[in-house]
C-alpha cells in the first residue's frame, strides 16, 4: 500500500468516527466506541446505528462510488473534466427515482425508490454500452451521454410540471438535491451489491487506462482491447454511479474534484488514480456531510447542494489551470 | 517466414480509394522505408497490415498467423507500432510512458518487472533520454516528445516495429541519429518499417524501399535499384538527380517538376 492510499484511509476513518461522533448532540469519543460495542445506553446505540453509522457510510460509499467512477471515466474518455454522470447514467437513474415519487409508488415499500434507480442506471449503462460495441469513437459516446441526460432532464421537468401536489412536487426536489439524510442499512445493502460489482470491474480493468494515456490508436498498438476496456468501464462505472445515485440522489463535482486532487501524488497515471480518487471522494463527503449537519441553518441544508457550492469553483479551476491540450 | 506479410490491401471510404491491392513482404534484418507522397495512403497501409484498421480487401499475416486471429496482446509482442501523433494528455513523467511499452508484458506502472525495468532503460539509453526520466512530459519540446515515444515503442523490444514518421519533428543530429538505430537494430536481425519523407535519409540508410502513390504500391525494391529521375517526377512531383560517386548515393531536388 502506497502513502497516498495509507494516508488517505486514515483520514477516511477518522472522518467517519468524527461523523458519528457529532451532530445534534455530540457524543464523546467514549460513549461513541461504548455504542458501538453495545455497552452503553439504549439512547445512544439507537443514535450511532440507526441514525449516524448508516448516515456516515452512505456519505463515504457514495463519495467512494462517485470519485472512482469519475476517475475511471477521465481515464477512458482522456478528459480530466469528465464527471461520473457524463454517460447520460445519474440523470437516467434520477428519472426513474422521479417517476417513482411521481406516482406516489414509494409508500410501496422502503427500496422502491432505490431500486428504481438502479434501474434506471442499469437501463442508460445498457444504452452507452451497446452504442460501445457499434462506434469507434469516444465523442459519440459522449454525445448520446449528453442526449440521454437532456432527454431525462426534459421528462423530469415534465414530471415536476404536471405534479398532482405540491408535496409530491416537494419530494422530487428534495430527492434531487441529493442527501444522505435519513438513510438505513437496508438502504445501504440494497446499493451495495452494484457498488461493489461496479468497483470490481474498474479495478480488475483499470490497467488498460494507463494505456489509453497514449491516446487510442497507441494503446490499441500496445496490446490493449479497446472495445473490451470501454464496456469494462462504461459497466463499471454505470453500476457504481448508478448505486451512488440509488443511495443519495443527485450529488455533483465529487467525482471530479477527488481525482484531480490526488493525480500529481500518483505521477498522473490514470490505473493508479482510481483506488486513492474513491478514497478521497469519500472523504470529501463525509466531511460535507458533517458540515452539512453541523452548520446551524433553519432546514437542513443538503449535501448535493453543499458539494455543488464547493465543487464548482473548483471546477472552474481545474478548466483553467490544465496543463496538456 | 514473414514478420510481416500482405496481399491485395484494399481499402476505401464512401467510395473513394485509399489503398488498392497492396503487397508487401518484411523479412528479418531489414529496414523497409515506406515513402510517398502526402495522402498516398501510407498510414492507411500500416493500420491495415497490423489490423488496426479492418481491411475491405487482402490478408495480412505477422509471423504466419493471420493478423485477424491474433489477440491485441500477441500482436503487441510481436510488431511495436509508433502512430504519427500519440497525444498525451496528463503531464506524466518520461520514465512512465516508456515504461508503456511494456503493456503486452502485463507491466502496470509502478509495479515493473526487473526485466520490464531494464528494457525500458536499454530503450531510453538506445534514444538518448538519460537525463530525462523525471521530466514531465508537457515541459518536452516536440523533438524530444517524440523521442520518448519512440522510445516507448522500442522498449517492447519486438522482432519487428513499424513506425508512422518517427523522425519527422527531430532535428538533422537525430534523424541521423535515430536511422542510424534503426540500421543497428536491423543488424542484429530485426526489422523496421518506417514512414519517412525526407527521401535522402531513405535513400541513406534503408535497405528497401516501398514507394507509394494514390493507394498504390508502385515499386518495391532496394533504394540502387528504385530511386530514378523519372519515378521521383511522377510519384512526388518533383525535379530530381540520383548522384552516385560510386561509394554513396545522393539526392539532389531541384524544385517541383
Amino acid at each position: 500500500m502506497n502513502r497516498v492510499v495509507a494516508i488517505l484511509l486514515a483520514s477516511l476513518v477518522g472522518a467517519l468516527v468524527l461523523s458519528v461522533a457529532l451532530g445534534s448532540v455530540p457524543l464523546p469519543l467514549d460513549r461513541v466506541l461504548g455504542a458501538l460495542t453495545f455497552q452503553s445506553s439504549q439512547g445512544d446505540q439507537l443514535v450511532v446505528w440507526q441514525i449516524r453509522l448508516p448516515r456516515a457510510f452512505a456519505a463515504g460509499f457514495v463519495g467512494a462510488a462517485l470519485g472512482m467512477s469519475g476517475a475511471a471515466l477521465q481515464g477512458l474518455l482522456r478528459n480530466p473534466l469528465a464527471e461520473p454522470g457524463i454517460l447520460g447514467v445519474s440523470a437516467t437513474a434520477a428519472l426513474f427515482a422521479t417517476f417513482v415519487l411521481y406516482f406516489g409508488l414509494a409508500t410501496a415499500g422502503p427500496l422502491v425508490l432505490p431500486l428504481a434507480a438502479v434501474a434506471g442506471a442499469l437501463i442508460a449503462t445498457l444504452l452507452v454500452a451497446l452504442a460501445a460495441i457499434r462506434t469507434r469513437s469516444v465523442v459519440t459516446l459522449i454525445l448520446i451521454g449528453v442526449g440521454l441526460s437532456s432527454f431525462s432532464a426534459a421528462i423530469m421537468a415534465l414530471l415536476m410540471n404536471l405534479a398532482p401536489n405540491p408535496f409530491s412536487l416537494a419530494d422530487m426536489v428534495n430527492w434531487m438535491l441529493g442527501t444522505v439524510d435519513n438513510r438505513s442499512f437496508d438502504d445501504l445493502l440494497c446499493a451495495l451489491p452494484f457498488m461493489a460489482i461496479g468497483v470490481a470491474v474498474l479495478l480488475a480493468s483499470r490497467r488498460g487506462l494507463s494505456a489509453l494515456a497514449l491516446g487510442d490508436e497507441a494503446a490499441e498498438g500496445m496490446g490493449l482491447d479497446l472495445k473490451r476496456q470501454r464496456l469494462a468501464v462504461i459497466i463499471g462505472a454505470g453500476l457504481a454511479t448508478g448505486a451512488a445515485v440509488a443511495l443519495a440522489g443527485a450529488i455533483g463535482f465529487v467525482g471530479i474534484v477527488a481525482p484531480h486532487l490526488v493525480r500529481p501524488f500518483l505521477r498522473y497515471d490514470p490505473a493508479r488514480l482510481l483506488v486513492p480518487s474513491a478514497l478521497l471522494g469519500g472523504l470529501i463527503l463525509v466531511l460535507a456531510d458533517i458540515g452539512v449537519r453541523v452548520l446551524p441553518t433553519d432546514s437542513e441544508l443538503k449535501l448535493g447542494v453543499v458539494a455543488s457550492l464547493l465543487g464548482a469553483p473548483v471546477f472552474i479551476w481545474i478548466a483553467a489551470r490544465r496543463r496538456l491540450a | 517466414m514473414k514478420l510481416l506479410e500482405a496481399e491485395g490491401l484494399g481499402y476505401s471510404v464512401d467510395g473513394r480509394v485509399l489503398v488498392a491491392d497492396a503487397a508487401f513482404a518484411l523479412g528479418a534484418g531489414e529496414l523497409t522505408a515506406l515513402i510517398g507522397p502526402n495522402g498516398s495512403g501510407k498510414t492507411t497501409l500500416l493500420r491495415l497490415a497490423l489490423g488496426v484498421l479492418e481491411k475491405d480487401a487482402g490478408s495480412s499475416s505477422i509471423d504466419g498467423t493471420a493478423v485477424e486471429s491474433l489477440s491485441p496482446v500477441e500482436r503487441a509482442r510481436r510488431v511495436a507500432y509508433l502512430p504519427q501523433a500519440s497525444p498525451l494528455v496528463w503531464p506524466q513523467p518520461v520514465r512512465d510512458v516508456v515504461s508503456l511499452g511494456r503493456f503486452a508484458y502485463g507491466a502496470a506502472l509502478g509495479r515493473l518487472s526487473q526485466e520490464d525495468s531494464e528494457a525500458v532503460q536499454r530503450s531510453i539509453r538506445a534514444c538518448q533520454l538519460d537525463g530525462f526520466e523525471e521530466r514531465a512530459a508537457d515541459t518536452l519540446s516536440g523533438g524530444e516528445l517524440s523521442r520518448v515515444h519512440l522510445a516507448r515503442a522500442l522498449a517492447a523490444e519486438t522482432p519487428l516495429v513499424v513506425a508512422d514518421e518517427p523522425v519527422a519533428a527531430l532535428d538533422p543530429r537525430y534523424q541521423h541519429q535515430t536511422m542510424q538505430l534503426f540500421v543497428d537494430m536491423t543488424r542484429a536481425g530485426r526489422s523496421v518499417l518506417t514512414v519517412i519523407h525526407d527521401l535522402d535519409l531513405a535513400l541513406r540508410y534503408a535497405s528497401k524501399v516501398l514507394w507509394m502513390h494514390e493507394g498504390r504500391i508502385v515499386a518495391n525494391g532496394t533504394p540502387q535499384e528504385t530511386f530514378t529521375t523519372t519515378r521521383l517526377r511522377d510519384v512526388f512531383g518533383i525535379d530530381a538527380q540520383v548522384l552516385s560517386d560510386g561509394l554513396h548515393t545522393r539526392l539532389e531536388i531541384s524544385g517541383p517538376a
